[in-house]
């Protein structure tokens, strides 16, 4: 079994990482934002993944699976934020949060 | 045969891994973006099958595509209608393009980097274990050579959830003090 080779792979995570990006860039609702994060984490995540196959150590994978649970914290983090503003009746939109602006 | 095989499923998910990534971008309900991203995780989780990673398949589709994205769906959900925003509202921004040609520079540099870095020699390592990926090896190598990672990554986890809690109580008491 031998499938495509790790180049494939690391091309695949390239546009997953770049598309996180856009998304992360474009839009303006902090919900897609944090999804868009986690697009982009998961690329890099591929990557780790493909180069952990490609040298033959797991080591990758335990990268990979740290990035995973550092990802959930995140998520937690960011949610609670974004439940915060929520409820104070802040406009879910990252460009008119310019408080800490100077 | 079985190469052919492997494609086809490389082919596939690769594919639904691209397009549901551009859905979660393009939505504009972020419920629908939500449920994108799970197919997302899914199909990366699939190419983590092929490269050998069951457990990391495995822990995918438990964490992300379980806890995380329920938790994603239920402040989608509580938030309601405060979230609905359409991203090319306004006509293609300055902003945007400039963030579109920016992206696909990027994306050129790392294929080009990649293709003239590897020249070939980026296959796959010929000998792997058949327990490469399993849950035995990698919790062996979790509790040997990445203790401390382990270890670390428990306390992150502690405080992120502290973070939380904390975060919720406090919105809880500017609610109330709103409300009196």
């Amino acid at each position: 079994m031998h499938g495509p080779e790790v180049t494939w792979y690391v091309v695949l995570a390239a546009m997953l990482f770049v598309i996180g990006a856009l998304g992360v860039l474009v839009r303006r609702s902090p919900l897609i934002i944090l999804l868009s994060v986690e697009i982009m984490l998961n690329g890099s995540n591929l990557a780790l993944i493909a180069f952990a196959r490609h040298v033959g150590r797991e080591d990758g994978q335990i990268f990979a699976i740290a990035v995973m649970a550092i990802a959930a914290s995140e998520v937690v983090v960011g949610l609670g934020l974004i439940v915060a503003m929520g409820r104070r009746n802040v406009e879910l939109d990252v460009d008119k949060l310019r408080t800490l602006r100077g | 045969m079985a190469n052919f095989v492997v494609w086809c499923v490389w082919v596939g998910a690769a594919f639904c891994c691209i397009a549901s990534a551009l859905a979660v971008v393009t939505f504009s309900n972020p419920f629908f973006s939500a449920l994108a991203l799970i197919g997302n995780l899914a199909s990366l989780a699939v190419l983590y099958l092929l490269l050998g990673g069951a457990f990391v398949a495995a822990a995918q589709v438990l964490v992300y595509g379980g806890a995380v994205m329920v938790m994603f769906l239920f402040v989608i959900a509580y938030l309601g209608d405060k979230t609905d925003q359409a991203p090319w509202a306004s006509g293609p921004s300055w902003q945007a393009v400039a963030t579109v040609l920016a992206a696909g520079a990027i994306l050129t540099e790392i294929i080009v980097a990649v293709a003239l870095e590897s020249g070939g020699g980026l296959s796959h390592s010929p000998r792997i274990a058949g327990s490469f990926g399993s849950p035995a090896a990698i919790g062996r190598l979790f509790l040997t050579d990445h203790l401390i990672a382990f270890e670390v990554t428990s306390i992150v986890l502690l405080v992120a959830a502290v973070g939380g809690v904390v975060l919720g109580s406090h919105a809880r008491s500017l609610q109330g003090d709103a409300r009196s």
